[in-house]
């Protein structure tokens, strides 16, 4: 662990971010003959809200697949809270306090709304298969006190009268929300979204921020996502990383990155060379 | 009118996530008990016995079975036949070499060893899915015959090859062997299945439910939430197929008495389970009850109306028969992939709204 780690900033809306959560060191990332991740470097810290852009393609969602252990680059180390991190399965990610939403919506269809996100709490509840055979003693008292946490969060996104539905009759934007909330109901340290407000009109959008922050504000998630929408990714992350074609090509706040040459390049579609 | 959830509040989560939430659900549950423990037993005779009621009960643990592993976990399995047949001469061979110990361990054991062979056969689940694990559970389905017709150990070297099971008591009463009545046969299984029918409703509506619901729904999202595949797929397997060893033991040893392998746990075996959860509901223990009381009720049925009533001939009877199970698994299968328990779930909303709709 290096010593830059241990500092923090302040940022212009005076929150405290603290130490690297998450460090990515020269990521690479081959399919076949298709390099999707090419070198990449950057770090994730306490608290921040981090985001991903870049151009179709880029390599975005491949970046947060990594992260969630469902790639393992050929090159490069992922670090976290501090440890280098070996090659791992997803569920053994996820235990390390990493949660995430799929940018094609992943959540369980035949299942209500309340078992989808009860789901996220699965890393919480220990009791073993015989207790919970019998109902009894712990298998009964962990359902109901992962039952108040999911009920929290059900509150907190303002999805009460959904409850009961199953997934599979929802519209699209309630269904990302649901998402949201499995993920949430985990408490992860890191919480990684691929798009969350995809395909919804402003209103919805607005909504969805409204959480992100809320979520980043209330419980201290630090929180990595991939957004297309500009304004959308201006107004809520702290530090930005650009991708194109799999490389890395800016780094920084968003003001930073606006004024990026690369960037705007990269945007406005200049010919590679 | 009186079916309703209102003045009916909950207080607490346990309250809400109980298995009847609306008291009279519960009502009518416990006179269900009432009546199947404290009347039945003392009007039931040898024809009821074994044509309708025995051969339910059994077919009900074997299809609460199948649902834990294809309904909730969404592995499909044929093999339901030869885990029966495991559970039929793991009983048989433990009911002859420890006479003294109670046929309930026995009966209980047979599904722990059919439990083992359960998870050994879904190893190949976590490699294959959907189809080409039907065909492996297939080939489990034959293999397992095959063994029980070739090794001569699993039936005693008796000359038929058949096996069959000796007289045991249970409370002093004899629940297999010739000498047994119909209300012991009737009772034991009976109890059996309602405890199994408990563990199976609490298992799936708590954390290890939920783990192979998310399988069957999406297994990637389920191993990124946390759940490892290998063992939410392999305790499925254990757990469906205990139940399923728990039907064949007690399908041999209580229901038919002898069994020749091929005879009773035969493909076919397979695929009326299979069609029992089809018909009454994926992901239901009540669909399960709903379609083993289909299923052992339609033949006799048609039996009474076509040959005892029309004087149709027999076989005609059989194929009208087979007619109509296919048609059911076309129907619901594109209809109501949830079966029974769902009409009867859409029958319940609108009794709830009954006589205001809107
Ligand atoms: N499983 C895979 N097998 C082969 N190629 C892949 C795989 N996943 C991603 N790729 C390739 O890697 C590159 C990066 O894809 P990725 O999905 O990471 O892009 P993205 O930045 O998320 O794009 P978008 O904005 O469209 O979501 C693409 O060329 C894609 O075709
Ligand atoms: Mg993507």
């Amino acid at each position: 662990m290096n010593d830059m780690s241990t500092e923090g900033y302040t940022t212009a809306d005076g929150r405290k971010i603290g130490g690297v959560l998450m460090e990515m060191k020269n990521i690479t990332l081959r399919f076949g003959g298709v390099v999707a991740i090419k070198d990449i470097s950057f770090d994730i810290r306490e608290g921040e809200i981090r985001a991903i852009i870049g151009p179709n393609g880029a390599g975005k969602s491949s970046m947060l697949n990594v992260i969630s252990g469902f790639y393992v680059p050929q090159e490069g180390e992922v670090w976290f809270r501090g440890y280098r991190r070996g090659p791992m399965r997803p569920y053994q990610v996820a235990r390390l306090g990493i949660a995430r939403t799929f940018q094609n919506i992943a959540l369980f269809e035949g299942m209500s709304v309340l078992d989808n996100i009860m789901t996220g709490r699965l890393n919480h509840m220990k009791s073993g298969m015989l207790a919970q055979a019998l109902w009894w003693g712990k298998a009964e008292r962990e359902e109901s006190e992962n039952r108040e946490q999911v009920e929290k969060i059900i509150d907190f996104l303002e999805i009460q009268n959904i409850r009961k539905t199953p997934v599979g009759r929802l519209p699209y934007g309630l269904k990302k929300r649901v998402e949201l909330a499995r993920a949430l109901a985990a408490e992860p340290k890191l919480l990684l979204l691929d798009e969350p407000m995809a395909g919804m009109n402003v209103e919805e959008k607005e909504d969805m921020s409204r959480f992100i922050l809320d979520v980043n504000d209330e419980f201290g998630t630090t929180i990595a996502l991939i957004e297309h929408d500009m304004g959308v990714v201006m107004d809520l992350s702290d530090r930005v990383v650009v991708m194109d074609y799999g490389k890395k090509i800016g780094d920084g706040t968003p003001d930073e990155v606006r004024r990026n040459q690369d960037v705007i390049d990269a945007y406005l579609g200049v010919a590679h060379d | 009118m009186f079916y309703r959830e209102a003045g009916d509040f909950k207080t607490s989560y346990r309250d809400d996530s109980q298995t009847f939430p609306i008291s009279f659900d519960r009502w009518r549950y416990y006179a269900v008990l009432i009546v199947a423990f404290g009347v039945i037993p003392f009007l039931i005779n040898d024809y009821w016995a074994n044509a309708l009621l025995v051969p339910f009960l059994i077919y009900a643990i074997a299809a609460i079975g199948l649902n834990i592993l294809t309904g909730y976990c969404g592995q499909v399995s044929l093999g339901t036949g030869g885990f029966m047949a495991v559970g039929a001469y793991a009983c048989y061979k433990l009911m002859t070499a420890f006479p003294d110990v109670s046929i309930l361990i026995h009966v209980l054991l047979a599904g722990g060893v059919t439990a083992l062979v359960g998870v050994l056969f879904g190893l190949p689940s976590l490699r294959i899915k959907g189809f080409y694990l039907a065909v492996a559970t297939l080939a489990a389905q034959f293999f397992l015959v095959w063994l029980f017709n070739k090794v001569p150990w699993f039936y005693n070297y008796s000359a038929s090859g058949q096996i069959s099971a000796p007289e045991r008591t249970f409370l002093g009463h004899a629940v297999t062997g010739p000498a047994t009545t119909a209300s012991a046969k009737y009772l034991f299984c009976l109890a059996i299945l309602v405890v199994l029918a408990w563990l199976a409703r609490n298992l799936t509506r708590g954390t290890i439910g939920r783990k192979w619901m998310a399988i069957r729904d999406m297994d990637i999202a389920a191993e990124i939430i946390g759940v490892n595949p290998l063992t939410a797929k392999l305790s499925a397997f254990a757990v469906s197929s205990f139940f399923v060893g728990v039907s064949g033991a007690l399908f041999f040893a209580v229901y038919l008495g002898a069994v020749e392998v091929g005879e009773a746990f035969g493909i076919q075996k397979s695929f009326l389970v299979l069609f029992m959860i089809i018909i009454g509901g994926l992901g239901s223990i009540f669909g399960s009850f709903a379609g083993a009381a289909f299923l052992v009720l339609l033949p006799v049925v048609l039996k009474v109306i076509g040959v005892d009533l029309l004087g149709w001939p027999t076989d005609i009877v059989a194929h009208i028969q087979l007619v109509i199970i296919g048609a059911l698994i076309v129907m619901f299968l594109i209809l109501e992939p949830h079966g029974l328990a769902q009409l009867w779930r859409v029958a319940k909303e609108k009794l709830r709204l009954w006589p205001f709709p809107y």
